[in-house]
């Protein structure tokens, strides 16, 4: 195939991929988006391969081939609940595809003589980013997946070891960068990017991986950009950058909404001296109720808002929520969902979890769009939530100061579906667990809804 | 001009064209954004057919069907999840 046709056909993919991030952006085209993004990438690669003088096509077939398949099998089986986890895995997996390839071309390179500056400074940075991303892909997987602890780890002078190290990488990298094809030094380049991936994200709590999340999808695809620099190839650098681009928002997103820095949550460790909490306040009194009684509650009114914490998630208790949706809406309630940003494991998760419960998107509401609503609401029901919903982000002197919250305190009544009123994440007593309006409605998600689903059903 | 100077523009274009087109998703829709985007960043799939198909020792050949493999796991996936995701958002 000429090569004019194939920078055209790579020129149709890129419009097709933006166009197809841009049809993302609705819920109504969302899926056409994705598909057109899909087609967009068959045609790179088809063009490629048609392209390319291939010497042996077992090789190439047979890893597409196995490829196609693992990545099938997983989007197929994964639960809702774990595609925080999936996504860690394909971001790491993309990132390390990255870092393998600019290896492959430093070896390629490396075998005559010294390396032109400019590839290896793209190669350097390349085996950097994708190398990075895909072990600290590997951590974050093993944190969501519970295989590593979930509080951050860590270790004095932790962030000056750290800075260490990136002097260090950067110092590799411009060794290399003056055209030096040392396999030695390239390898240890590579081992040090590993220990670094590994290393920025131990001290990350499990709460924050929405951003981590977030910042490991954005190197993955400026760990494809670089890869693009690597081979001079436009399709990699301008996907790449797309990607980059929308990871870092998604993270600047994350961190707005815990009202704290990326440096914060990089470097800060969050959730360590989460043990101080409870105790002081062990004698104040709550007001604690039954399946019967918020029933009744919930039945008379006119106007009820739940809030989706990840403890409804980790009970499994979406199916549960959305039949109590049902059964009062049936009674003619006007039933609406409040969704903190951070309200699952990564960006948008809690709504992903609702739909599969057959929840409508159209009931779902973001923060700024329910919280001038809730001084007219007649029930709030928090399942599962705690920091989202602590009025003390509210003080001036908390740890949560200014992070956005639901206002639920401004609801007439307030339900809480909880355990026990052990604190949430920050460390920190709810206040709103102990106000007049609130009802403490102790047990675990999916029972409680389960037993408010059959008491509702007998009501009248 | 440069190949890398030629690249840098493109890149920053790219990203700016990226910023303008992902700020307006809602948040309802922010998990499959990442994972379609996600899907997106396996592009450097086309990188390891490349270098696969001009591999001239054991040592490319082994790193250009490793790189393949990771690539398509995170496209062909990815996508795929996607798909699954959106299908079950539903207006009533």
């Amino acid at each position: 195939m000429p090569s004019i046709l194939v920078d055209l056909a790579y020129i149709t993919s890129a419009a097709l991929f933006v166009f197809g991030l841009k049809l993302l952006g609705s819920p109504a085209t969302a899926r056409r988006g994705n598909a057109l993004a899909s087609t967009a990438m068959l045609l790179a690669v088809v063009v490629t391969l048609a392209h390319e003088d291939i010497l042996d096509w077992r090789t190439i077939g047979g890893g597409i081939l196995l490829g196609a398949i693992l990545g099938a099998a997983l989007a197929r089986t994964v639960a809702m609940t774990a595609m925080p986890q999936l996504v860690g895995v394909f971001n790491g997996l993309g990132g390390g595809a990255s870092a393998v390839v600019a290896s492959a071309e430093f070896f390629r390179l490396a075998g005559a003589d010294a390396l032109p500056v400019p590839d290896a400074t793209t190669i350097a940075l390349s085996t950097l980013i994708g190398t990075v991303t895909f072990s600290g892909s590997a951590v974050a997987f093993g944190k969501l997946q519970g295989l590593v602890s979930g509080s951050p780890i860590t270790f004095p002078f932790q962030n000056a070891f750290n800075l260490l190290l990136f002097v260090s990488l950067l110092g590799l990298a411009g060794y290399l960068a003056t055209g030096a094809s040392h396999p030695g030094a390239y390898l240890l380049l590579a081992g040090l990017a590993f220990l670094l991936g590994i290393l920025l994200v131990i001290p990350i709590g499990g709460a924050d991986m929405p951003v981590v999340i977030s910042l490991l999808n954005s190197y993955s695809g400026l760990a494809a950009s670089a890869a693009g620099f690597v081979l001079g190839n436009y399709i990699l650098i301008i996907s790449g950058a797309l990607v980059g681009a929308a990871g870092l928002i998604l993270t600047q997103l994350m961190c707005k909404a815990m009202n704290r820095s990326l440096a914060n949550v990089a470097f800060g460790a969050f959730g360590t001296a989460a043990a101080v909490g409870p105790g002081e306040d062990q004698d104040r009194p709550v007001r604690s109720v039954g399946a019967e009684e918020t029933a009744m509650l919930l039945g008379y009114s006119g106007s009820v808002v739940f809030v989706p914490g990840y403890g409804l998630a980790v009970a499994q208790a979406q199916h549960e929520v959305r039949r109590l949706m049902d059964l009062l809406e049936a009674r003619g309630i006007q039933v609406r969902f409040a969704i903190h940003p951070v309200a699952g494991r990564m960006p948008g998760h809690m709504n992903v979890l609702l739909a599969e419960a057959d929840v409508p998107y159209d009931r779902l509401f973001d923060l700024e769009d329910i919280n001038p609503d809730f001084d007219r609401t007649d029930v709030v029901m928090v399942v599962g939530a705690n920091d989202v919903v602590n009025p003390a982000a509210r003080d001036p002197g908390s740890a949560i100061a200014g992070m956005p919250i639901l206002d639920v305190d401004r609801a007439r009544n307030v339900v809480v579906v909880k355990r026990s009123l052990s604190p949430g994440f920050a460390g920190i007593d709810n206040d709103l667990f102990y106000m007049e309006k609130t009802m403490m409605f102790f047990g675990d998600a999916k029972e409680a809804l389960g037993d408010l689903v059959k008491e509702l059903r007998e009501l009248d | 001009m440069g190949e890398l100077i030629v690249g840098l523009y493109v890149f920053v274009l790219a990203m700016l064209a990226g910023f303008e087109v992902i700020t307006k998703v809602p948040p309802t829709l922010h998990t499959p954004l990442m994972s379609g985007a996600n899907a997106i960043s396996g592009i450097t799939l086309i990188g390891a057919v490349m270098i696969s198909a001009r591999a001239e020792t054991p040592l490319i050949t082994i790193l250009g069907v490793v790189a393949i493999v990771m690539a398509t796991v995170n496209v062909v996936g990815g996508f795929l999840v996607t798909d699954r995701m959106l299908k079950m958002f539903k207006r009533r």
